[in-house]
């Protein structure tokens, strides 16, 4: 790490500058909402989970077993042929380990970091999983290769998104 | 070096205002899954492919990322055009122009009904420190221009009353077309004014649908189809964003892009040479505005071709007999693709109620909308 500081020359500006209106600014806060059509595949995939239960969706031309399950098979260019339920079980493939909130502000010391990974899941296709977070597990016992489980939120609170598993654990 | 390009398969979902039941991606799948079929190919024989898509429509960035799947070209080389599918199809023209390939598939797709602030994501489009400030509906800008444009010609709200009632008539027999309608005059004229002078009619409503388009060169493109529409010129332009320093009575972007088309397509009097005409009809004005522009007529007379029938099916120049945007609906970067659909039904002789006879070079034209001031044409024959 490089800690030289530079002399630049310039006139500094502060965000409390814009804020108290020191300088000249026009600002536009934009309304762009959507709603997607799930569509078939996304659909029925989004029911499941309310359920609590992981489906896919099989090609019988490359025999894949793909989740998020899909109508058509974008490898085959047709369409899939049959819904297949997999296991809520897993091996991760590869996971990282983020200090930074999307706003790229670091977490707060005592905060614990957000582990995202990508979840192979048992009965799909190999290489075919959920993207997810870890959760119950110190940061440093993660490993590729470990099995996990995931952990839903209760009926009640189950939605129909991806987030009605909380996040899966090691097993 | 090949230098003949033509379409040899086209695809099409049906255009409604919405399409629940389908997601983007299913959608686009269904039109590439007939566009193949018609072109005989499967996309491991496609050598590139060309997608459409505008990342403030589809409501993802980098939406480029999102267009694979549903077109068989994964793993394969893709680019997206953010603007009109006529843009992408000249790039894709383009690409075969060059002799390093061979075949290439073009795609774009609309769902309208999934931007929910449809309005302010137009809005979106204006300058923020000129316009946005002042902007209460896009919709205002249209208004400026058709106000200037009458002004100026003496052409009337009635005459462009006309070229809704036709656009929505012709769309009845269209069946892919959702907004077809048997209306009068009157039924535009008394509709709510949105902004003076233009009422709600006369603003096309917005549409779903998708289509694909397969092009080959000369040589691959005989092999495949025993008819294919082949590429005779294009031209695409833009001006100036400036709503405060743009012509407000006439399209100079659609002119300079038409001298363009038909500079290259070898045409020198565009309404005795060509045959049928697909143009935006965004709003009932633009349809009269593009005619000139197009040099379909002088300035001004636009609205005496409407009056006389020059238009209509059957007339001396059909013009959208597909229904246009007024009577299929506004389908965004996909209004080009509708256009350029339909002049190829037509010079394919597939048009069925209402096929124009002897068809055999057809223009499409597309303009993207409130507020820009860019313009496509393409032009086919068989
Ligand atoms: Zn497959």
């Amino acid at each position: 790490m490089n800690n030289k500081k530079y002399d630049f020359k310039g006139t500094p500006l502060r965000g409390s500058d814009i804020k108290e209106k020191k300088v000249l600014t026009t600002s536009w806060r934009p309304n762009l909402q959507y709603a997607w059509d799930d569509g078939v595949a996304i659909g029925r995939y989004l029911k499941e989970l309310k359920n609590g239960k992981i489906i896919a969706r099989k090609c019988n031309k490359c025999e894949r077993i793909m989740i998020p399950p899909r109508m058509f098979c974008e490898l085959c260019f047709r369409a899939t042929d049959e819904w297949v339920y997999v296991e809520n079980t897993g091996v991760i493939n590869t996971f990282s380990i983020s200090y930074v909130h999307w706003d790229a502000k670091r977490i707060k010391e005592g905060e614990k970091p957000f582990i995202p990974a990508v979840i192979e899941i048992d009965g799909a296709s190999e290489g075919m999983g959920i993207l997810h977070v870890l959760g119950e597990v110190d940061p440093e016992d993660v490993k590729s290769g470990m099995r996990v489980k995931a952990v839903w939120k209760s009926p009640e609170e189950r939605i129909g998104a991806i987030t009605d598993i909380k996040y899966f654990k090691p097993i | 070096m090949t230098e003949k390009v033509a379409i040899v398969g086209v695809g099409c979902t049906n255009f409604r205002s919405t399409t629940p039941d389908l997601s983007y991606r299913e959608l686009t799948y269904e039109a590439a899954t007939k566009a193949y079929e018609e072109a005989g190919v499967e996309p491991k024989d496609i050598d590139s492919f060309v997608s459409t898509a505008e990342d403030f429509f589809e409501g993802y960035s980098i939406a480029d990322e999102y267009c694979p799947d549903q077109l068989g070209a994964v793993l394969k080389p893709v680019n997206t055009i953010a603007g009109d599918f006529l843009q992408s199809l000249i790039t894709a023209y383009m690409q075969i122009l060059t002799g390093r390939l061979n075949i290439v598939a073009v795609q774009a797709m609309s769902k309208a009904s999934n931007m929910t602030t449809l309005k302010e994501l137009e809005l979106f489009a204006f300058d923020p420190v000129f316009n946005r400030p002042l902007a209460e509906n896009p919709h205002f800008v249209a208004g400026l221009e058709m106000n200037r444009y009458l002004y100026d010609t003496k052409i009337t709200r009635e005459q462009c009353a006309k070229v809704v009632v036709k656009n929505k008539l012709n769309a009845l027999n269209n069946p892919y077309a959702g907004h077809g309608a048997k209306i009068t005059v009157e039924d535009v004229l008394n509709s709510e004014i949105v902004s003076y002078p233009l009422t709600r009619l006369d603003i096309s409503p917005s549409s779903d649908g998708a289509v694909v388009m397969v092009l080959a060169s000369e040589e691959t493109a005989k092999k495949l189809s025993d008819k294919p529409i082949w590429i005779r010129g294009v031209g695409w332009c833009s001006d100036t964003f400036s709503l405060e320093s743009r012509d407000w009575a006439q399209p100079i972007s659609t002119k300079i892009a038409a001298e363009m088309a038909y500079k290259m397509a070898k045409i020198n009097d565009p309404k005795r040479e060509i045959d049928l005409v697909e143009l935006s009809d965004l709003f009932s004005y633009k349809e009269l505005q593009h005619l000139e522009a197009l040099k379909f007529c002088s300035k001004g007379e636009a609205g005496k071709m409407v009056d006389d029938g020059v238009t209509e099916i059957g007339g001396e120049l059909p013009v959208n007999p597909s229904g246009g945007s007024l009577g299929v609906g506004n389908l965004y970067e996909c209004s080009g693709a509708q256009k350029a659909l339909e002049i190829i039904l037509q010079l394919r002789g597939e048009a069925g109620k209402r096929q124009i006879k002897n068809a055999n070079i057809g223009l499409a034209h597309a303009w993207r909308g409130v507020p820009t001031t860019t313009s496509v044409i393409a032009i086919f024959s068989n």
